[in-house]
C-alpha cells in the first residue's frame, strides 16, 4: 500500500506548489542580522586571518612546540601542588565569606518572611528595607570578582587575601540574590501558616521555608563553589596568587612546557570539582 | 465578653483585589468555650470567614473583635502577639515534604517558644512527648519520626490536626478537617478536636462539608450561603428542610452526605519540582 500511495498522490498533485508564506520573513530576518552584525565585527577589529600570517604562525608554532613534553620535574610539580591547594583554599574561603554575606542579605530580601504582607500589602518601612537589601546584593554582584580583586590587590597587596575578599564580595551578592529567589519560589503556604499563628520570622524560616528548599540551596551553593574554583584561577592573573599567577608568570616568559603542565593541572582540577559537585548534588536531590 | 465578635464584616478572598465579596455583612458572636461548625455549599465563604476571624485577612468593612480587643486597631507587633493565642489550620496541611512528623507537629508550639529553644528542637526534638500525645489522639503516634512526604493524604491531614492540638491555643479555627479522611477516621478526628477543646476550655470553630457530623458533634451550627449567614442556631434546631434550602442548587454536595459520607476529592499539595537552570547569575 505504501508503495502505491505516491503514484496515487501524484495523479492528484496540483500543477504548482503553494509558496511558503513564511519564507520572505525568514530571509529578511537573516539579512537584517547580517547587516547588524557586520559593523560590530568591523568595530571590534575582528580579523581572524591575522592569526595566520607568516610571522605569527612561526611564533605560535615555536611556543606550541615547547608544550610537549610538559615540565614534570619533582620541584615544579611540588610547586604546582602547593599552588593548586592554594587555589582550592582561596575558592573555599571566598565562598565561606560569601555565604556569611549572602544569608543575612537573602533573609532581609525575601518577602515570604514579611508579617505585614500576610494581610494585604507590605508596610512601607519593611518594603524599603527589603528593596535596599535587594539593591545591595545587585550592586555587589554586578561588579565582577576580577574588578574587586584588582581593587583589593591595591589595598591589601599581592596574595590570596585579595582573591578571597573579591570572591567573597562578588559571590556574596550573587548567592544572596539567588538564595532570596529560591526562598520565594517554593510553596508559600508552609511559611505563611506558621506566621499566621504567631511564629517569629526566623522561626518560620527554619520550620517552614528552609525544609522546603534546603536541597536547592545546598545544590546551588556547591555549584557556586565549583565556579569559584574556576574563577580563582583567573584571579591569579591580577596577582591574587594560586595557579593563575603561575600561569601568568610562565606565559609572560614564553615557558611553553610550564604553561602546558599548568593547563593540564587546571583542566584536571576543574574536572574533579565538576564531578564532585555533580555527585554531591545528586546525593542531595 | 465574647471571644469573637464580628459586626457587618465584609471581605474578599485573600489575594483578590476586586470582584465579589466572599463574605458580605456577616454578624457573628462566639462565646469562650463554644464548639461551632460552619457549614454551607462550596464557595459560600466558609474559609474566608475563618480567615477573617483569625486576622489572616483584613476585612473591607465591619468591626472585628477578638479576645476583648480590636485587632486591626493594634500595632503590628501587638497584632502578631494576638495571633499566638489562636490557631488557624488550613484545609491543605501546610507541611514541608522533607520535614519529619515530629518537627511538623512541634511547629505548632513556635509562638510559645523562644527562638533558641525552637532552633535546638530542630536538632533534637524538645518535648517530643507532646507531639506523640497529640498524634496518638489521631491514632498515628507510630509515624512520629517518619518524613511527611512518606505519608498518605489522610495521614498528613491528621498530622496537621495534631499540630493544632499541640499549640494549646485558646481559639482553634480548623478549615475542613475531614476532607481527606474516611468516615471512621473522621469520627475519631472530630472526637479528638471537640474533646481537646472541651478539656482545655478552648473555643473551637471548624468549617465542615459533612452536615451530619456537624449536627451530631457540634452544639451550634452557622450556615453560610453566598457570603451571608442563612441561619445560626443550636444544632438540635437544624431541620432537613433548612439544609435543603441551604444547599439548593448544590444538592449533590448534600445528598452525597446523607447517603453515607464519601470523602470528596482532595488534591495533595503539589510537589513543586522546580527546574532551576544552573547558569552563572
Amino acid at each position: 500500500m505504501s508503495t502505491s500511495s505516491p503514484t496515487v498522490l501524484r495523479a492528484t498533485l496540483p500543477q504548482r506548489a503553494v509558496p511558503d508564506p513564511a519564507a520572505g520573513g525568514r530571509l529578511g530576518l537573516v539579512l537584517l542580522v547580517a547587516v547588524l552584525l557586520w559593523p560590530m565585527l568591523v568595530w571590534t577589529e575582528f580579523r581572524p586571518w591575522d592569526l595566520f600570517d607568516a610571522r605569527s604562525l612561526k611564533f605560535t608554532a615555536k611556543f606550541l612546540a615547547e608544550f610537549v613534553p610538559p615540565r614534570h620535574d619533582a620541584e615544579f610539580l611540588g610547586l604546582l601542588l602547593h599552588q593548586t591547594w592554594r587555589t582550592i583554599a582561596m575558592a573555599t574561603a571566598g565562598l565561606t565569606l560569601a555565604f556569611g554575606l549572602a544569608v543575612p542579605l537573602a533573609l532581609l530580601c525575601t518577602g515570604r518572611l514579611s508579617i505585614s504582607a500576610l494581610t494585604g500589602r507590605m508596610a512601607a518601612m519593611p518594603y524599603v528595607l527589603r528593596q535596599l537589601a535587594r539593591w545591595a546584593a545587585i550592586v555587589l554582584r554586578s561588579i565582577p570578582e576580577l574588578v574587586w580583586a584588582l581593587i583589593f590587590v591595591r589595598v591589601v597587596g599581592l596574595g590570596p587575601t585579595s582573591g578571597v575578599i573579591a570572591i567573597g564580595i562578588a559571590y556574596g551578592g550573587m548567592l544572596g540574590k539567588v538564595y532570596a529567589e529560591i526562598l520565594e519560589s517554593g510553596d508559600a503556604a508552609t511559611t505563611q501558616a506558621l506566621l499566621r499563628n504567631g511564629a517569629g520570622r526566623l522561626q518560620a524560616f527554619f520550620y517552614g521555608t528552609l525544609p522546603q528548599c534546603s536541597t536547592e540551596l545546598v545544590s546551588y551553593t556547591v555549584y557556586r563553589w565549583e565556579c569559584a574554583i574556576r574563577s580563582s584561577v583567573v584571579l591569579g592573573f591580577v596577582g591574587a596568587g594560586g595557579l593563575g599567577q603561575e600561569l601568568d608568570n610562565a606565559s609572560k616568559m614564553f615557558a611553553g612546557a610550564e604553561v602546558s603542565s599548568i593547563l593540564l593541572v587546571f583542566i584536571l582540577l576543574v574536572a574533579i570539582a565538576d564531578r564532585l559537585s555533580a555527585w554531591l548534588r545528586k546525593e542531595l536531590g | 465578653m465574647p471571644t469573637i465578635r464580628l459586626e457587618r464584616v465584609s471581605a474578599r478572598f485573600s489575594g483578590a483585589r476586586a470582584g465579589t465579596l466572599a463574605i458580605d455583612s456577616v454578624d457573628l458572636t462566639v462565646q469562650r468555650g463554644e464548639v461551632v461548625a460552619i457549614i454551607g455549599p462550596s464557595g459560600a465563604g466558609k474559609t474566608t470567614l475563618l480567615q477573617a476571624i483569625a486576622c489572616a485577612l483584613r476585612p473591607m468593612q465591619g468591626e472585628v473583635g477578638l479576645f476583648d480587643s480590636s485587632p486591626w486597631a493594634l500595632s503590628r507587633r501587638r497584632l502578631h502577639r494576638l495571633r499566638a493565642r489562636l490557631f488557624l489550620a488550613p484545609q491543605v496541611p501546610p507541611l514541608p515534604p522533607r520535614q519529619r512528623v515530629v518537627t511538623s507537629v512541634l511547629a505548632g508550639l513556635l509562638a510559645h517558644r523562644g527562638f533558641w529553644t525552637s532552633l535546638r528542637s530542630l536538632f533534637y526534638p524538645v518535648d517530643s512527648q507532646a507531639a506523640q500525645a497529640a498524634l496518638a489522639r489521631f491514632d498515628i503516634a507510630e509515624k512520629l519520626f517518619d518524613r511527611v512526604d512518606r505519608l498518605s493524604g489522610g495521614e498528613r491531614q491528621r498530622v496537621g490536626l495534631a499540630r493544632a492540638l499541640v499549640s494549646g491555643a485558646e481559639l482553634l479555627l480548623i478549615d475542613e478537617p475531614l476532607s481527606a479522611l474516611d468516615p471512621t477516621r473522621a469520627r475519631q478526628a472530630i472526637a479528638a478536636l471537640v474533646g481537646a477543646a472541651r478539656g482545655s476550655g478552648a473555643t473551637l470553630i471548624t468549617t465542615l462539608h459533612q452536615v451530619e457530623v456537624a449536627r451530631a458533634s457540634f452544639e451550634r451550627i452557622v450556615a453560610l450561603r453566598d457570603g451571608r449567614v442563612m441561619f445560626d442556631v443550636a444544632s438540635a434546631g437544624v431541620s432537613d428542610a433548612m439544609l435543603r434550602e441551604l444547599y439548593a442548587d448544590h444538592e449533590d454536595e448534600l445528598n452525597s452526605q446523607l447517603e453515607g459520607a464519601t470523602p470528596y476529592a482532595y488534591t495533595l499539595p503539589g510537589q513543586l519540582e522546580l527546574a532551576r537552570p544552573m547558569t552563572c547569575r
